[in-house]
C-alpha cells in the first residue's frame, strides 16, 4: 500500500467542479510532478490532500488515505497534527509564507513548539540546525534577521527550513521557484532534491514547468481542466507522450523546435470550470479530435505499465 | 515614412517568407556594416535612494553603469539576465520612458535621448513597446477599439474616420483578434488575448522597432507559444526589428539573433545567439546555461553554494561578479573589466576571459 492514496477525489465550487475525479498515488521517498497551466486544478489537487480547501470550495467525492488514516473525513484538530509535520507546504513566494514582523527564529520556534513539546531554548536548536542543512550561511546569526533583510532564494531556502522542522514524511510544493531568478532556481531544486533523497522524503511538486519536472522528478501527472490526462515515468511520458495535450505542451517548448522557426502550438485556450465543453475537455483543440470525443469523457486507461493516458484515440495520435 | 502592413494571415498559418524585408528574416545575417537603427552609449542610470538623516552621502542605486549596444535593422537582439540587472531599465531609456543620468540614444543616426516631446514624436509612432504584463497594460476602462484608435489619433497624422476604421480592422485581423473583439473591455479577455490587443496596439501604427518587455513570461505555456509565433510572423511580414527584454534563455536560443547578457547594469557578454549557447565566455553566462532546465537535461545535478547578486545600491569597484565568480581573482576585486573581443569572435567583460584563463 502506498504512503498516500487520493483516489477519485472531486472538489466543488458550488455546482461547478474543479477537480473532476483525480486519482494518484506517492511512494515512501518518491517524488511526483503535478503539471498544468493555470486553472488546470494543479495546486488544488494538492491542496485538498491536507484538505486545505477554502470556502466555498468543497471536497465532494473521492477518498485521500496516508499512513493508514483517511484524511478528507477527518476532524480539523487531527488534521492540523498531521500538517505541517508529517506533511509540510512550501509555497511560491517566499514573502507571502513568512510572517514581515517575526524573525526568522521565531516563526521557526514557533512551529516546532505547536508540533512538538522542548524548551525554547531547544526548539532554536533545531531551528538553527535546519538552516544550516539548507546552507543559509552562517545560520546561528541569520536566525534573528527579518525575512526583509534576506534575499529572495535565501528566503525561500528558510521557507524550506521550516517545513522540514518537522522531519515529515511528504513536502508539497507548489510552484516553488516560479519567482525566483533561473541560477535560485537551480540552487533550490538541487537542495530540494538532495534532501528528498537524503531523508527518504516524498515531493509532490507543483509546476507549470515540464522541463523542471523532468530534471526533479519520478513520476508526473499532466493535469487539464480539473483532470489528470495522463499519468506516469517521467522519462516514458516526456519521451513518448500518448495524450495529444501533452503532446502538444511538449512540443511547444522552444528547445523541442527548429530555431528561428514558428513554434508548434496548440490552438485556443483552457476553459473555465464553468464552461466545459461536452465529452473530452479538450476536444475543441485536438487535432485528432472525433465525433466520439464530444460525447464521452474519456477515462485514465493504461497505455504502458505504469503509464495512463485519457484518450479514446491513443493507438491513432501514436500513430 | 508610411507603409502598410502586408495581407495578414491567420494566427494558424504555417510559416512563410511572403511579406516585405523577408529577405532579412532569422538566420539571414542582418545588414552588416549599416549604420546602426538603434545605438546606446555609455548609458547609465542612478536612482537616489532615501537616507538617513545623519548620512552624510545619499546613497545611489546604479541601474545601468555605462551601457553600449548596437542594435541592426532586421535582427532580434535580446537581452537577458536576473531580475535586477537593469534590462527593463535599458528598454524604458530607449523608448525614453525614462531619462538616462548620462550617455545617448541614437535612432538611426539622429540622437532621441534629449528631443522635447514635439520632436521626440514622430519617433514614438516608429517604436513601440510590449509590455510584460497583459492584466496591467491596457487600460481597464477602454473597449479595445478604443484602445486601438488612442493611439492612431496621438501618433497616425490626422487619419480621416473611415482610415482609422479600416487600419484597426487591418491590425486586429493581423494578431489573430476577430472583428466581434473590437466593442469588448478588457476584462473580458484571457492573457493570452490581451497580449495579442497589446501587439495589436504597438503595430498599429506600423513601427519600424519594437521594445519587447518579458512578453510571454505571464503567459501559460501553450499560450506562449502563440504568442511568440505572432511576434516571429509581424517580424517577417513587417521586417520588424526587435529589442526582446526576457529572462528565459531558451527564449532566446529560439527567437534570437544577438544577445546581450546583462548582470548589475552591465552588459558582460554580447555575442550572436548561435556563439553564445555553442561557447560562452564570461563565467556568469555560463553558470546562466548551465541552470536552464531542460527535458533530459541536468541542471539540477550540481548543487550550487547560495549565490547572490551584489546590491545595485554602491556597487562593487572591480567586477560585480567577482563574488559569485570560480575563476576570479586580485585584479578582479579592484579593476573592473569592459567588454573586449574574445577568442570566439564575441565580446566579454572578463579579466580571465581576456588572460585566456577561462578556457
Amino acid at each position: 500500500m502506498s504512503l498516500l492514496t487520493v483516489d477519485n477525489l472531486e472538489v466543488s465550487f458550488g455546482r461547478n467542479k474543479a477537480l473532476r475525479g483525480v486519482s494518484f498515488a506517492l511512494e515512501k521517498g518518491e517524488r511526483l510532478g503535478i503539471v498544468g497551466e493555470s486553472g488546470a486544478g494543479k495546486s488544488m489537487a494538492a491542496f485538498a490532500i491536507i484538505n486545505l480547501i477554502s470556502d466555498p470550495g468543497r471536497i465532494t467525492g473521492g477518498s485521500v488515505h496516508f499512513d493508514g488514516q483517511r484524511l478528507d473525513t477527518m476532524a480539523t484538530e487531527d488534521l492540523r497534527a498531521i500538517r505541517g509535520d508529517r506533511i509540510a507546504m512550501i509555497f511560491q513566494d517566499p514573502m507571502m509564507t513568512l510572517n514581515p514582523v517575526l524573525t526568522i527564529g521565531e516563526q521557526m520556534t514557533e512551529t516546532l513548539l505547536a508540533h512538538r513539546s522542548m524548551t525554547t531554548a531547544e526548539a532554536r536548536r533545531i531551528a538553527v540546525e535546519k538552516l544550516d542543512l539548507v546552507a543559509v550561511p552562517s545560520p546561528a546569526a541569520r536566525i534573528d534577521n527579518y525575512p526583509h533583510e534576506l534575499s529572495g532564494g535565501l528566503r525561500q531556502r528558510v521557507v524550506i527550513a521550516i517545513s522540514l522542522l518537522c522531519d515529515p514524511e511528504i513536502i508539497i510544493a507548489d510552484e516553488p521557484t516560479t519567482a525566483l531568478d533561473v541560477t535560485i532556481q537551480a540552487e533550490i531544486m538541487a537542495l530540494l532534491i538532495r534532501l528528498c533523497e537524503t531523508r527518504d522524503m516524498g515531493l509532490i511538486l507543483i509546476t507549470h514547468d515540464l522541463a523542471v519536472v523532468s530534471e526533479s522528478c519520478q513520476r508526473l501527472a499532466v493535469m487539464y481542466a480539473g483532470k489528470i490526462i495522463e499519468q506516469g515515468p517521467v522519462d516514458a511520458i516526456l519521451s513518448a507522450p500518448r495524450h495529444p495535450y501533452t503532446r502538444g505542451l511538449l512540443g511547444a517548448l522552444p528547445q523541442m523546435n527548429t530555431r528561428g522557426g514558428l513554434l508548434k502550438q496548440i490552438r485556443g485556450s483552457m476553459p473555465g470550470i464553468g464552461d466545459l465543453p461536452e465529452g473530452c475537455a479538450f476536444n475543441p483543440r485536438c487535432d485528432h479530435a472525433v465525433e466520439r470525443c464530444r460525447a464521452i469523457v474519456p477515462p485514465l486507461e493504461p497505455v504502458a505499465p505504469g503509464h495512463a493516458a485519457a484518450c479514446i484515440r491513443v493507438e491513432e495520435v501514436a500513430a | 515614412m508610411s507603409k502598410s502592413p502586408s495581407p495578414a494571415p491567420h494566427a494558424d498559418a504555417g510559416p512563410h517568407r511572403t511579406g516585405r524585408d523577408a529577405a532579412r528574416g532569422p538566420g539571414l545575417n542582418p545588414g552588416q556594416g549599416d549604420t546602426p537603427l538603434l545605438k546606446a552609449k555609455g548609458v547609465e542610470v542612478r536612482f537616489p535612494m532615501p537616507s538617513h538623516f545623519l548620512q552624510r552621502t545619499k546613497p545611489v542605486l546604479h541601474a545601468l553603469r555605462g551601457v553600449d549596444v548596437e542594435i541592426r535593422r532586421g535582427e532580434a537582439f535580446c537581452v537577458v539576465g536576473e531580475s535586477g540587472c537593469g534590462k527593463t531599465t535599458l528598454g524604458r531609456v530607449i523608448m525614453g520612458l525614462l531619462a538616462p543620468s548620462a550617455g545617448e540614444i541614437h535612432y538611426e543616426g539622429t540622437r532621441i535621448d534629449d528631443l522635447d516631446e514635439g520632436a521626440r514624436r514622430p519617433f514614438r509612432r516608429r517604436m513601440q513597446m510590449i509590455f510584460q504584463n497583459p492584466y496591467a497594460s491596457l487600460n481597464p476602462r477602454m473597449t479595445v477599439r478604443q484602445t486601438l484608435a488612442e493611439s492612431l489619433r496621438y501618433l497616425g497624422d490626422g487619419l480621416s474616420r473611415a482610415q482609422v476604421t479600416e487600419k484597426i480592422a487591418e491590425t486586429m485581423e493581423s494578431v489573430g483578434a476577430s472583428a466581434e473583439w473590437g466593442s469588448r473591455m478588457p476584462h473580458e479577455f484571457s492573457g493570452g488575448q490581451r497580449q495579442r490587443i497589446s501587439i495589436a496596439r504597438a503595430l498599429i501604427t506600423d513601427p519600424e522597432f519594437i521594445v519587447a518587455d518579458e512578453p510571454i513570461s505571464a503567459l501559460d505555456v501553450s499560450i506562449q507559444a502563440q504568442v511568440l509565433n505572432l511576434l516571429s510572423k509581424a517580424r517577417e511580414e513587417r521586417g520588424l526589428t526587435y529589442f526582446f527584454i526576457t529572462h528565459d534563455l531558451s527564449v532566446v536560443e529560439h527567437f534570437g539573433d544577438r544577445v546581450a547578457v546583462m548582470y548589475l547594469g552591465e552588459v558582460v557578454e554580447l555575442a550572436p545567439v548561435a556563439e553564445i549557447f555553442a561557447a560562452p565566455q564570461h563565467p556568469y553566462t555560463r553558470l546562466l546555461l548551465s541552470a536552464i532546465p531542460r527535458i533530459g537535461g541536468g541542471a539540477f545535478k550540481a548543487e550550487r553554494a547560495p549565490g547572490e547578486i551584489p546590491t545595485a545600491i554602491d556597487p562593487p569597484k572591480g567586477c560585480a561578479f567577482a563574488s559569485r565568480c570560480p575563476l576570479a581573482h586580485d585584479r578582479c576585486r579592484v579593476e573592473n573589466p569592459v567588454l573586449k573581443p574574445t577568442p570566439t569572435g564575441t565580446m566579454a567583460a572578463c579579466h580571465a576571459v581576456e588572460e585566456g584563463v577561462a578556457a
